[in-house]
């Protein structure tokens, strides 16, 4: 045992002071470095991935014509649009910016999927009107030959909206704003509402709106991959990475008033790789701003909001990350195959989840109760107290059930009027926002997606007109008012 | 390349035969072009090998496509404009026909749609009129424009969302077959509320694109009697879906799957099954 451990104590000596070990060198044996080499020579031969110093292909391209910040549904839509109404073919080199490939946090995934025309702003109506004939038409859209037809699961029960006494004059003239629009939309007295849909109580129910047609639920993950596999087909380059800083430069120009304004330009955008330091700065020519409710953040890198309070430099983009719950509950005797989506006078909403009566729901808290949305953890509490009691109330049904999961995901609150922000920014030339939507933004997004498209190409709208939501009405105050959000 | 040509151009008016489906919903896929045919010719002994594999040689031949449209813009431009082609063959299948409606009103126009598309119409107190083996049919139904449309059998026609309309201006239709029809979904069944007050028969069977969420919308059609749901392979679970839309229209009687269907053996079958003695 003794000679055992003086050989040990030799071998260390040997090796260790003897021979200089190689400190910070490859330390691998012969099979190691024979693959090694293979793996270097293979990259070298044509067809490799071979550059001078080394492998660069996770890097973005140091030029691209337009970087979209946001790789969610509304990204993907813009980068659809932009390379489909370019012209000639190929002619704008378009990079998508996403910081997580995976979609963890991505409000797009983690959205209940409904689609309703149901709103009271024209504009709205109109962008979920395109929307849905883009959902029914999707694979004439994004059909990619050689891969199989999209199915989006597309659940065409309609929504239901349940007003009171206070708000059913309101409702009404909702629905001729929406029967003008051409949204297929009936009021409902309570009687007709017991008679058609047995299971509700329509106790405390003055009107009710229904729609008919064009809406319904789907698969927001599927809607995603469809338009991500179609952007691929049609040359748009992705990255993942996180956008850490604009490098912009500024000019000075004159109002007709006299005034000194300082419009900015995005020349570059630096895009920083994950887990490391390494960061590649992307030569642009536009910024589009879709990163959901990281869109404040993105606009204050770019300069969005630097100034005195109350002037355009010094107002800022207030779209900010709200947390919402989404319950999914198993009852037996609940509502049947016809249950639309219904959503309560009280604000709570509940839908069907497949064939086995199981239910999706929440609830949006009011402003007092707002979640910290600093991480996606559920409430449960939150369920007892602000979902279930109004629920339950509505759907005597619902006073016996499980609650089997629940999950929490990102509204990306426009603070000052619920609406969303699209169009270019007045001061930072390049940039423009297609974010804000505050919980309906997966059922505009197509809409969106082409009148941002628009808006690059052709300088203003072409198709819907969505002057009212430019950015300019935040230092104007016009606030464009949304009654029906939920 | 031109030899290529020629091969998509007859590939398109075959019809796009002898593919696989992927997926359940994929009976008739129009949206798909197929590698080119010359694994039909079996010229020797290597063609009658491809004659005998088809699948091996399909998959060759549409890789060789694929490989060709990877790698030129051209081809796979070309492969795009085929495929939108074929969609706007449907689309032109299922146009309106306004002049018709305009001049002998919506039941006339409703039945020259349905007669053009190779279906059949009864109108009230009439025979059915059918097209012939030709596709010609008979305009006497143009002379009595007031008389409505009773039964319209669409089935295995290229009906879809657009020409709906011409349906749904018949307004005393009670008797609707739609079967096998490939380009009907569930946005066609949320589209027949219209028709809730007369309708009393619809046969959906055979219709590869209607799953459960488009049976889901017809419980405007309170009227309803007769249903058929069979044979739908898009739907996840027939029995079950048998039982909801039974639920869901109470005064109709559903045909369809058995609503045992998709259930396990019970404890007889099973020791049945076994062939051991059951113990007295």
């Amino acid at each position: 045992m003794l000679r055992r451990a003086l050989q040990l104590a030799l071998g260390r000596a040997v090796f260790g002071r003897g021979l200089g070990t190689h400190r910070g060198g490859s330390t691998l044996d012969w099979n190691g470095k024979m693959s090694e080499i293979k793996k270097k020579i293979q990259s070298v031969l044509p067809g490799g991935a071979w550059t001078q110093l080394h492998d660069t292909s996770y890097l973005p391209p140091e030029h691209s014509d337009v970087v979209i910040v946001g790789g969610g549904v509304m990204g993907l839509s813009v980068a659809y649009w932009l390379k489909r109404l370019e012209r000639p073919r190929g002619a704008i080199r378009v990079l998508v910016v996403e910081r997580d490939h995976t979609y963890s946090q991505a409000s797009t995934v983690l959205s209940v999927g409904g689609i309703r025309q149901q709103f009271s702003v024209p504009e709205n109506i109109q962008l979920s009107l395109f929307s849905i004939d883009f959902l029914r038409n999707i694979n004439e859209y994004l059909a990619v030959v050689d891969d199989p037809p999209l199915d989006i699961q597309f659940n065409p029960s309609g929504y239901l909206l349940l007003a009171s006494e206070k708000g059913a004059a309101v409702l009404e003239s909702n629905v001729r704003v929406q029967r003008q629009e051409g949204a297929k939309v009936c009021l409902m007295s309570p009687e007709q509402l017991r008679n058609k849909f047995p299971w509700i109580n329509p106790e405390g129910v003055a009107l009710a709106s229904y729609g008919m047609e064009h809406e319904g639920w789907f698969d927001p993950w599927s809607l995603l991959q469809g338009l991500r596999r179609k952007v691929q087909s049609m040359g748009v380059l992705f990255c993942q990475g996180e956008v850490t800083r604009f490098v912009s430069s500024s000019s000075h120009a004159e109002t007709p008033s006299g005034e000194e304004v300082t419009l900015k330009r995005v020349h570059e955008v630096h895009v920083k790789i994950d887990h490391s330091l390494e960061y590649q700065p992307v030569e642009c020519a536009i910024v589009i701003n879709a990163a959901g409710a990281w869109s404040g953040q993105i606009a204050e890198l770019a300069g969005v909001g630097k100034g005195p309070p109350g002037t355009l430099q010094g107002t800022k983009l207030p779209v900010e990350p709200r947390k919402r719950y989404v319950y999914l509950w198993n009852c037996p005797q609940g509502p049947g195959l016809e249950t639309p989506f219904v959503i309560d006078a009280s604000g709570a909403y509940f839908r069907r989840e497949g064939l086995g009566n199981n239910y999706l729901g929440g609830c949006s808290p009011t402003e007092e109760e707002e979640p910290d949305p600093e991480n996606l953890e559920v409430d449960h509490e939150f369920f007892q107290d602000k979902v279930w009691p109004p629920l339950a109330q509505r759907v005597p049904a619902f006073e016996s059930l499980k609650v089997r999961s629940a999950w929490a995901g990102y509204y990306d609150y426009n603070t000052f009027d619920q609406n969303g922000v699209v169009g270019p920014h007045p001061l930072v030339v390049n940039m423009y926002f297609a974010t804000g939507f505050s919980g309906h933004g997966l059922q505009q997004a197509p809409a969106v997606g082409r009148a941002v498209a628009e808006m690059v190409l052709h300088g203003n709208f072409q198709t819907i007109n969505l002057s009212p939501f430019l950015f300019n009405r935040f230092h104007l105050g016009e606030k464009v008012h949304e009654h029906n959000i939920i | 390349m031109g030899k290529l040509l020629i091969f998509m151009e007859n590939q398109r008016e075959v019809g796009g035969e002898g593919q696989e489906p992927k997926d359940e919903y994929e009976c008739s896929k129009p949206l798909h072009l197929m590698a080119p045919v010359w694994n039909r010719d079996t010229r020797g002994i290597h063609g009658l090998s491809k004659a005998v594999a088809p699948e091996g040689s399909r998959r060759k031949g549409r890789s060789l496509l694929q490989f060709l449209a990877d790698h030129f813009y051209d081809v796979q431009a070309l492969r795009e404009y085929l495929l939108r082609k074929q969609v706007l063959k449907v689309h032109q299948k299922n146009r309106p026909f306004t002049h018709i409606k305009e001049r002998f009103g919506p039941h006339a126009a409703g039945a020259y749609f349905i007669l053009k598309q190779g279906g059949a119409v009864k109108f009230q107190g009439k025979e059915w009129i059918r097209p012939n083996t030709r596709g010609r049919f008979s305009l006497d139904f143009l002379t009595f424009p007031e008389v409505p449309v009773e039964a319209v059998d669409a089935s295995g026609s290229a009906i879809n969302y657009h020409g709906l309309d011409n349906l749904l201006a018949l307004k005393e239709l009670q008797s609707l077959w739609l079967r096998r029809c490939p380009h009907v979904d569930d946005w066609c069944l949320s589209r027949l509320h219209p028709l809730a007050n007369s309708l009393q028969e619809l046969s959906l069977a055979g219709c590869p694109r209607i799953s459960e969420r488009g049976l889901a919308c017809l419980h405007h059609l309170q009227n309803l009697r007769r249903l058929d749901i069979s044979d739908l392979p898009a739907v996840s679970n027939p029995g079950l879906t048998q039982i909801l839309v039974e639920e869901m229209l109470p005064n109709c009687e559903v045909l369809g799957a058995d609503w045992t269907q998709g259930l396990g053996l019970g404890p007889e079958e099973q020791s049945q099954d076994a062939a051991s003695p059951i113990p007295a």
